[in-house]
């Protein structure tokens, strides 16, 4: 769930800075390596915006530590939304595979933020349309709580324990001019 | 996002581009499945009314709403309630109890989807009415020249035949106008619409020497049908001043696109070996008809609740 409150007035606090995120991205990819004995049958796939170019990071780290190339991609799951009625029509993100497919992959679902769940029971849902892994986990920087859903990650960046009325920003290089977890509003 | 898309003149650049953006993620998404369906518009009710024959275009619409979960109900002219007498108005009424979510229209009369919009809650889609207008096929004409030649502005199409009676010249030059593209416009004065010097477009009549100059060319068919009068003295004079055969497809630029609404008539506007060729880009169009049509009826047709 991306949070997309870059400008939301009001006080706002930085909770990972620069150095972190660089630090708990070559973390969860070292758990990555140790809970899937060397991530030869992984496959990352990012949801837009945000989870592909954290996806895209955490293959370059699992190469660099071990040397092991992982096809990572992206699943856009706006079309599989169930608020699409509610909220209108939103400008879809880019989808794409790696050449193998996800059949009997353990696919790892990789994104910014964890919140009501829903938009990983999107995700799931794309994703037993294009193929059949062997197994989905998933990754998240941040998990904020609310969940709406009976889903958990597998890997997760940082416990952030939230308000409703608060927004977590994930600020990322590729898409934004830094690397940063920013709260804004509530009772700070 | 506008409700209904009744006219190619209705689109602005942000709101063209947007369609053809999401036909393209649409394509992306669906290429390499397994289930070759989205279950997006699930419980939407897409009503196809077709009061002229259309294989092609109603094919298309059905396969787009199917591809997104929609229920699909076919309703043509023939062997309806249409052929015993009832008016327009009474069928949209018809079709309005029956609760469609999205109402695609085919009419031989010019301005039925406008008529039909102020009756109808759900959104229409023009599939061309009389010599008017067939927007979505100029949507899927721009996605093509965009996805093969990597750019529309500034792009040189040359729109050559039948524009007195083709809805697909108008919404064409509205639409690549709006993009960005130069068109141009050869026919025989004959067969320009009163009028013609108004559109966006240049008009020739000299075929010979647009050819090299131009980077898109597509050509429309002669369509008898709606000629109550002649407007050329021959078939064999039409196809040797205005036709694309190898000699003429020869003075086209090296990396030149060949594009033809459909249906063809092979060997009167194009010669087979043109519409055959490497260059052309005629069945690709046909595949980009279904991605295109599923953009717009996805941006129509979600988010209604709230959304206005």
């Amino acid at each position: 769930m991306v949070e997309r409150a870059h400008n939301t007035p009001g006080p706002s606090r930085e909770l990972l800075s620069d150095a972190d995120i660089g630090r708990v991205v070559d973390r969860i990819a070292h758990q990555i390596l140790e809970k899937t004995r060397g991530a030869r049958d992984v496959t990352l796939l990012g949801i837009p915006t945000r989870g592909v170019p954290l996806a895209v990071r955490l293959a370059e780290r699992i190469r660099s530590f071990e040397g092991v190339e992982v096809p990572h991609g992206a699943l856009d799951v706006t079309l599989y939304r169930d608020d699409l009625r509610l909220r209108g029509a939103r400008p879809l993100g880019p989808t794409s595979v790696p050449a193998g497919g996800i059949d009997g992959r353990r696919v790892i679902l990789v994104d910014d933020v964890l919140y009501s769940g829903r938009t990983v029971r999107a995700a799931l849902n794309a994703l037993y349309d294009i193929g059949r892994p062997l197994q989905v986990q998933l990754a998240v920087l941040v998990d904020r709580g609310h969940r709406e859903l009976p889903i958990r990650a597998d890997y997760v960046g940082k416990n952030i324990p939230t308000a409703h009325s608060e927004k977590v920003s994930v600020l990322l290089r590729e898409t934004d001019e830094r690397d940063a977890v920013v709260l804004h509003g509530g009772d700070l | 996002m506008i409700r209904h898309l009744l006219s190619a003149a209705d689109l602005d650049r942000d709101t063209a581009t947007l369609l053809l953006d999401t036909a393209r993620q649409l394509g992306q998404a669906l290429t390499g499945r397994e289930v070759k369906k989205l279950p997006t518009l699930r419980g939407r009710t897409v009503v196809n009314l077709f009061y002229e024959d259309s294989t092609r275009t109603r094919v298309s619409f059905e396969t787009a709403a199917k591809r997104l979960s929609a229920d699909v109900v076919n309703f043509s002219a023939k062997g309806s309630s249409v052929s015993k007498g009832e008016s327009l108005k009474d069928t949209a009424w018809t079709l309005q109890a029956m609760g469609a979510d999205a109402v695609v229209i085919r009419h031989p009369a010019s301005g039925a989807s406008h008529r039909l919009a102020g009756w109808v809650d759900g959104s229409v889609l023009n599939a061309g009415d009389g010599t008017h207008e067939h927007p979505t096929q100029a949507l899927l004409d721009a996605y093509t020249m965009r996805e093969r030649m990597g750019r529309l502005d500034g792009l040189r199409v040359t729109i050559v035949g039948d524009v007195l009676h083709s809805r697909v010249a108008r919404s064409n030059v509205l639409l690549l106008r709006t993009l960005g593209a130069d068109v141009t416009l050869v026919a025989p004065p004959t067969l320009l619409p009163v009028g013609v010097e108004t559109w966006p477009a240049r008009i020739s009549y000299d075929f010979d020497a647009i050819l090299p100059k131009t980077d898109v060319v597509m050509m429309l068919r002669v369509q008898r049908e709606r000629m109550t009068d002649s407007f050329f003295p021959s078939v064999r004079e039409y196809s040797r001043r205005y036709g694309l055969d190898l000699r003429r497809a020869a003075l086209l630029p090296d990396d030149a696109l060949v594009m033809h609404p459909g249906p063809m008539v092979r060997g009167m506007e194009i010669a087979p070996e043109v519409a055959d060729s490497a260059r052309s880009a005629i069945v690709e169009q046909v595949a980009n008809g279904v991605l295109v049509r599923m953009a717009a009826l996805y941006l129509l047709l979600s988010g209604e609740k709230g959304a206005e």
